[in-house]
């Protein structure tokens, strides 16, 4: 079964060039790893200015009102890179020394 | 905090014609309504800075605020007939299946109501069956399992005040260590209800002040699960008495004090339930529960309800099933007799909450002038109406490649679960959502948030305003009315972004169209792909069964793949010999969400048969741009396919490439599965922007991506998006004949 290697920097940043489109086979595996997971709550994005601004909440699995937290972006990428960094912490247990 | 929401007692409008706003407003003593006419979704960067213009009416006012409650829940109801009154002993039986008896407290049937009278037949709080007299409780002791069918059975002998009840399984083939139970006590209790409606899947809890789904009647209990065969007596019935009415036969020597023989096989498409005894103590469901559900007698053999009724006289009741909220209108609006055709909301304002209202606005029959009719998916909008599913689970991320986003509107219907949820969830049960209905607020018809359906939809209302070319904005919901007459006059009919769910009346009046020299641009992707019932009386309500195959949120139970409202076989037209590729020349082939791509032009595209479509096009590549995660294909992306229908003579004149790693193929392309379904590897996976003639000189263009709208405006609509559109729109709009090639 697929663990997260946490040595695989160049994974994160491949990630973290780019959050959307065409993968590798290797950061494919580690964001299925990471988005398969049965966890009391995930992170979701709740829009406040319509394509401009978004906050990151903590919406409980199975359904419940979002708790949001003071994170906000303007950019969708940042949302992803951030919400990719708690991950990899929370799996590894490794801070990822990456910016 | 300020909530507000509502919606419209009426879908579609001609000039002339009213449309009633309900609103609930919490939070604010008043709220400000404005009429507006949309012409672009709030999308943000690279769209249409975002306009809607307002409506000179006397609705545009400031209204006084008052909540407004929503009682969701279906069950059954009897009026309170002679027959009913005078019940001193009795029997209850019914066969039940249970599909959430351990979530505490349900009814099944009686007239039971809090906090203690009269009397009923119940799941107690650990899902045991239970009867009720009063305050007086008798439970079976041991809890029911889940979609397990049983005989419950209880009755009740006023002069001895013995009281029995039986719950025992039916037998099926799966192993279990269950056996029949029966217990007995005394009751000094009294039925003493007289005058009462008798209720099943739900007990009476009061009046409301306002109407509720069963005049102003409030209930709760609300049982999830089936009900098949209920019957009623004012007589202790032995065991084997109630075997005999349990098998539809009369308990010789007491025939005359069987009271209710229910028989929910009849009417299954409608909301009338009917009693086979001579007391007609027919009565009607609330709410929309599931009918045409397979019975405690199905045997596995007939799947078509029409052809074997008997065995499918269950029906499925759930807490959390929504028909109309049935609000009362806060105002109204009278569409001017100058109105324009169009997307068209009730602004609704309180505090810094709002709320869009949708409503359309069509030409008066008779009187277009128009040559562009633009048909709203308003049938796929109800469809989708407040689709929860997608934002409660992380498969979205998943399969979407990215993080779930909503806004403060998304939110509302986690703060008002009782608004309901749409045919992409499941029930609280875990059975699939079959039926929407529109008639309650609804959180994804609006101009701002996802860019999908509605809001996506806006993108090409932006177009064609921008190329002035005037059209009229007609609904699915006429069409399925008024079939091939509503297009009829126009030279070109423009479908949506997604126009994925469509009835036989609305397919049948898009090929009649087409076959007469009718133009079709379909300006989407999955259009075309699930069949649909409508509600037989009220087409605000739309019935999906989810059958064997296809991109399914949840799938239909074996037994229940025929629609109750119609009797139609449900599921994809594919499996109904009419393939997307028939009408449009392409299909539903792949769906990915974190990213969108471009077209690569194709030989085909040098064909003088398109030569008007390039005109002014010299690009390769169409379409590397978009407001829709930065292409104009994607999200879910349509290919040719000459096996399923599409015409010999169609171009593929651009096909898109370079899709990601979450564009997996379509369920119904995969028989076998293997580790090369993704569109990094599967070159299947691909859209066709496509175009063929038809007879009578008519023609069709597909882009066969939903993503393909949100490029449209990109640059002010000064792109090769925009160019090449356009260009077919203005040829599909010019009389002439297209001939058929040789």
């Amino acid at each position: 079964m697929f663990k997260i290697d946490p040595s695989r920097l160049d994974v994160a940043r491949e990630f973290k060039a780019k959050p959307f489109g065409e993968h590798s086979p290797e950061l494919q595996y580690v964001l299925n790893y990471m988005r398969t997971r049965v966890t009391p709550d995930f992170h979701v994005l709740v829009m406040t200015e319509p394509g401009k601004r978004w906050v990151l909440a903590h919406m409980p699995t199975g359904g419940g009102v979002p708790r949001m937290t003071n994170q906000s972006f303007d950019k969708l990428e940042d949302a992803e890179w951030h919400v990719f960094k708690l991950r990899w912490k929370d799996i590894t247990g490794q801070d990822l020394p990456i910016d | 905090m300020t909530k507000i929401m509502g919606y419209a007692d009426r879908l579609s409008l001609q000039p002339g014609e009213t449309v009633g706003i309900m609103a609930s407003c919490i939070g604010a003593d008043r709220f400000r309504a404005e009429i507006v006419r949309l012409l672009n979704p709030n999308a943000g960067m690279g769209a249409s800075e975002y306009r809607e213009v307002a409506i000179e009416t006397p609705a545009n006012a400031t209204y006084k605020a008052r909540e407004q409650k929503i009682h969701a829940g279906s069950f059954g109801v009897v009026p309170e007939k002679w027959a009913l009154r005078g019940i001193e002993s009795f029997t209850l039986q019914a066969y039940v299946w249970p599909t959430t008896p351990k979530k505490g407290a349900r009814a099944l049937m009686g007239n039971w109501a809090e906090p203690g009278t009269g009397f009923g037949l119940a799941l107690d709080d650990k899902g045991a069956a239970e009867i009720r007299i009063g305050g007086f409780r008798l439970s079976s002791g041991v809890p029911m399992l889940e979609r397990r069918w049983y005989l419950v059975a209880a009755s009740f002998d006023a002069k001895s005040g013995q009281v029995k009840l039986w719950q025992e399984p039916i037998y099926d083939k799966t192993f279990h260590a269950e056996r029949p139970v029966a217990v007995e006590g005394k009751a000094k209790a009294s039925v003493a209800d007289k005058g009462a409606p008798f209720l099943f899947a739900a007990w009476r809890a009061g009046e409301s002040k306002t109407p509720t789904g069963w005049g102003r009647l409030l209930t709760k209990g609300h049982f999830n699960g089936r009900i098949d065969r209920p019957r009623l007596a004012r007589i202790a019935l032995d065991r084997a008495q109630i075997q005999a009415l349990a098998s539809g036969m009369l308990p010789s020597g007491v025939e005359e004090k069987v009271l209710g023989v229910w028989d929910f096989s009849k009417d299954i498409s409608g909301e009338r339930i009917t009693d086979l005894s001579p007391n007609r103590l027919d009565g009607e469901v609330v709410n929309l529960p599931t009918r045409a559900s397979p019975g405690h007698n199905w045997t596995g053999a007939e799947m078509n309800w029409t052809k074997a009724p008997e065995q499918y006289g269950a029906i499925h009741f759930h807490d959390d099933d929504i028909s109309d909220a049935k609000w009362q209108p806060d105002f109204s609006f009278t569409v001017p007799k100058d109105a324009t055709s169009g997307f068209y909301a009730a602004k609704l304002v309180a505090d810094e909450a709002y709320f869009y209202v949708p409503f359309f606005v069509r030409p008066t029959r008779g009187t277009v002038k128009a040559k562009i009719a633009f048909l709203a998916s308003t049938a796929t909008y109800t469809v989708y109406a407040n689709n929860r599913s997608r934002f409660v689970r992380m498969l979205t991320e998943l399969y979407q490649g990215r993080l779930s986003m909503m806004d403060n509107v998304d939110i509302l219907q986690f703060e008002f679960p009782e608004m309901g949820v749409s045919t992409y969830d499941r029930h609280t049960d875990g059975s699939g959502v079959s039926i929407s209905s529109r008639l309650r607020p609804v959180t994804n018809w609006k101009p701002h948030g996802r860019l999908w359906n509605y809001c996506c939809d806006l993108f090409i209302v932006d177009w064609l305003e921008h190329t002035g070319l005037g059209y009229d904005v007609i609904t699915d919901h006429d069409l399925h009315a008024e079939g091939q007459d509503l297009l009829r006059p126009y030279n070109v009919v423009i479908t949506g972004s997604h126009p994925e769910y469509w009835s036989l009346e609305m397919l049948d009046a898009l090929d009649g169209y087409q076959r007469q020299g009718g133009r079709h641009m379909y300006m989407g992707g999955n259009g075309f792909y699930w069949r649909i019932a409508f509600h037989p009386t009220n087409p605000n309500i739309i019935e999906v069964r989810r059958s064997e195959d296809g991109v399914r949120a949840w799938d239909a139970r074996v037994g229940e793949y025929y629609h109750q409202f119609t009797g139609e076989y449900g599921g994809l037209w594919r499996r109904q010999g009419r393939a997307p590729q028939v009408p449009t020349g392409v299909g539903f082939i792949s769906q990915g969400f974190d990213a969108c791509s471009y077209y690569r032009r194709t030989d085909q595209s040098r064909d003088p048969r398109v030569a008007f479509m390039f005109e002014g096009v010299t690009d390769e590549i169409l379409g590397d741009f978009g407001v829709l995660q930065g292409g104009a294909a994607g999200l879910e992306i349509d290919c040719a396919d000459f096996s399923l229908g599409t015409p010999p003579h169609a171009l593929v004149v651009a096909k898109s490439e370079n899709h990601s790693n979450t564009y997996i193929l379509v369920a119904e392309e995969i028989n076998i599965g293997h580790g090369a379904l993704d569109a990094v590897q599967n070159a299947a996976i691909h859209a066709d922007l496509t175009f063929f003639e038809t007879p009578s000189g008519g023609a069709v263009f597909s882009t066969g991506s939903i993503a393909y709208a949100g490029s449209l405006p990109i640059n002010g609509f000064d792109n090769n998006i925009a160019k090449l559109t356009t260009n077919v729109l203005k040829r599909f709009v010019d009389d002439k004949p297209f001939p058929m090639p040789r």
